[in-house]
């Protein structure tokens, strides 16, 4: 059983502090994403748990272990970096070993141990060759073979994809998800990458200036953001924000004088004349007699598109909604000229409703 | 058409001047050498003859001389090599070693006055050697260094420690921190971290410190001439003087000692260039 506990971890350089008491609890074999924009703290926190980083204030544990004055040796983790880290002086297979090396295991468990994470990871043509001799794909596949013939409790990926271009990024994220399903072990993740967030994750943790924003499953990211921050970081396109005064119990004026009801979750925690920010994503915008389900509350607009943006499957509509841009999905593409009008249905209830002082979501 | 080839002539031009520019400074650098070479097989007649003597006469006399009796114009030249070799190596051994753990001090920790102690090191390679010999060859007088090589080894290594620490420093800086941070997660401890990965990866940029270090010591003179006085510790370079008696200085008996000072330099440059091809940190991290 290998849960990772955070408890009140603090991170200053100086008076300079980068990580404000962070609390967090990874249970066993679960797959946690940390996200966030660069500076936001995620890598050093992730730095804290590897004891590659002091710790100044708060507690972490590793399975029962405190392990806030343990040297990174003394963890049982493994940790795959963003620029690999492959011993350039050795072979695959002897920086596959180096780790059971140093541990003084015994020849032929070394060799046993070094097989199988190579036909885990299919590296058994590489084996002879050194890591300048590998493309970006092979070190990254080294790179996470020299974490797994450890066998440790808990893996680290510090942006491991980072250095790889778009379509072998792909294909990394469904092994690394693979490995996870295979190995079962608890990993934790660094990224900035939303999309690498929501497609790996078990939960999510979304931190910002060196606070936790949100914790949960991407869909409950994705699905009930605590604030803007978490609306417009979490899903591609972001989502739609909007500035408006609540006028009552159940309307709020948008610029141009525009007018939406109050989405039913948020009708209890609003008042009347407050500042908010009206959101919805680009699905729950699309254009009138689309073959989707068109579920609960709809509300009829007429906008005029700007400009599109066709993805194949579906095409991004970038339209003036009460004088700003908002981006529209529209299914079964079309073709639509720019500057044309079209009938959108906008679904209420999966619209949001944040407080534009403080940008937390208002809902019961 | 027309202009292509224009072009194309020009180009060539171009190349011819950036050959003969390059021919000429390496013209520059190697001639003296050359000179000493020839000089050394030549009999002291034609190295003095004016005008100059175009078909040089070949022979081993001042070799010859150099290995022969006291009487006939020779010098300790085994004991002078010995002495050289004794000094130069332990003296760069150990500028090696304190330098690599400066070197690497300065490229992976911060602390206090940082900066200050680097510029500090800097500087004192700026104070020129022989401005030093006085006070030197006072203090060792005192202590008994005088003409002893533990008294010639510690002003080398004195003299080379900032040196080595500036090189080495940079190649570490070179290093990404990641290497010695992914050891220490596969169970190292910071110390077999630094020997088992940052060291070998290292090792070209130490192993070229260690050469400077070498030659620095291996071709030292103004300070080696006033602290060494007898054969049991003169070096090759001192030995040269033997050479210049009050009236004549023997030309070719000189440059045949330096030839055989600047055998072993070659030898050992020749040696350890292949490490000196750096790179090889590269491959090991990013695409």
């Amino acid at each position: 059983m290998t849960e990772v506990t955070l408890n009140g971890v603090v991170k200053r350089y100086g008076k300079h502090e980068a990580v404000h008491g962070v609390d967090l609890k990874i249970h066993d074999g679960e797959f946690m994403v940390l996200v966030g924009p660069s500076g936001c703290g995620k890598s050093t926190t992730l730095r804290m748990i590897a004891g590659l980083e002091d710790i100044s204030d708060g507690e972490i544990s590793i399975g029962s272990r405190v392990v806030n004055d343990l040297p990174p040796r003394e963890r049982n983790i493994s940790m795959v970096f963003q620029n690999y880290a492959l011993y350039p002086h050795m072979t695959v297979r002897e920086n596959l070993g180096f780790t059971l090396r140093i541990a003084k295991q015994p020849e032929a468990e070394i060799e046993t141990a070094v097989k199988k994470a190579a036909g885990i990871l299919g590296l058994d043509e590489l084996m002879e060759r050194r890591p300048s001799e590998l493309s970006g794909g092979e070190r990254q596949r080294v790179a996470m073979g020299r974490a797994i013939v450890r066998r440790p409790d808990v893996f680290l990926f510090d942006e491991p994809l980072s250095n790889l271009d778009a379509k072998l990024r792909t294909q990394m994220r469904v092994e690394i998800k693979k490995l996870h399903q295979r190995v079962g072990n608890t990993i934790i993740y660094v990224t900035h990458d939303q999309v690498e967030a929501m497609t790996l994750a078990d939960r999510i943790v979304l931190m910002r200036d060196g606070h936790i924003v949100q914790v949960g499953t991407p869909l409950e990211l994705f699905n009930n953001p605590f604030n803007t921050f978490s609306a417009t970081f979490i899903g591609s396109p972001p989502m739609n924000l909007i500035d408006g005064v609540v006028t009552d119990a159940d309307t709020i004026v948008l610029r141009n004088s525009l007018t939406v009801p109050i989405p039913a979750a948020a009708c209890g925690q609003v008042v009347s004349g407050q500042l908010v920010q009206f959101g919805f994503r680009a699905d729950n915008l699309m254009p009138v007699g689309h073959a989707v389900e068109e579920t609960g509350k709809l509300v009829d607009l007429e906008l005029s598109v700007s400009l599109t943006e066709p993805l194949g499957t579906e095409t991004l509509l970038f339209a003036d909604f009460a004088g700003q841009e908002v981006q529209a999905k529209m299914l079964n593409p079309r073709p639509v000229k720019p500057g044309e009008t079209i009938a959108f249905h906008l679904m209420l209830d999966k619209c949001h409703v944040f407080d534009a002082a403080n940008g937390k979501a208002l809902r019961d | 058409m027309n202009r292509s080839q224009t072009h194309r002539s020009r180009r060539r031009i171009l190349k011819a001047l950036h050959l003969l520019g390059l021919f000429l400074i390496m013209a520059l650098i190697c001639i003296p050498g050359l000179w000493i070479v020839l000089n050394s097989f030549r009999p002291t007649v034609e190295i003095l003859a004016k005008p100059p003597v175009w078909t040089p006469t070949f022979t081993l006399e001042h070799y010859r001389a150099m290995f022969g009796g006291a009487g006939e114009g020779g010098v300790p030249v085994f004991h002078y090599f010995s002495n050289s070799l004794i000094v130069s190596v332990a003296s760069t051994v150990i500028a090696i070693f304190i330098g690599m753990g400066g070197g690497y001090a300065f490229a992976r920790y911060r602390f206090r006055f940082k900066n200050g102690y680097f510029v500090g090191l800097m500087l004192f390679r700026a104070v020129p050697g022989v401005a030093l010999s006085l006070p030197l060859f006072i203090v060792f007088a005192q202590v008994g260094l005088i003409d002893t090589h533990i008294g010639l080894i510690l002003v080398y290594v004195a003299m080379n420690v900032p040196f080595t620490i500036w090189l080495t420093d940079g190649f570490f800086r070179q290093i990404p921190k990641e290497f010695h941070e992914a050891a220490e997660i596969d169970g190292c401890t910071r110390w077999q971290a630094f020997w088992k990965v940052e060291f070998p990866v290292a090792r070209s940029g130490v192993a070229s410190a260690a050469i400077f270090a070498f030659l620095t010591s291996w071709n030292e003179f103004a300070l080696a001439s006033q602290l060494t006085r007898s054969v049991g510790s003169k070096t090759m370079p001192v030995g040269l003087l033997d050479f210049t008696a009050e009236f004549t200085i023997n030309w070719g008996g000189m440059c045949a000692l330096a030839v055989l000072m600047i055998i072993p330099a070659l030898v050992l440059t020749f040696i350890v260039q292949k490490h000196l091809i750096a790179g090889l940190t590269f491959g090991g991290v990013k695409g």
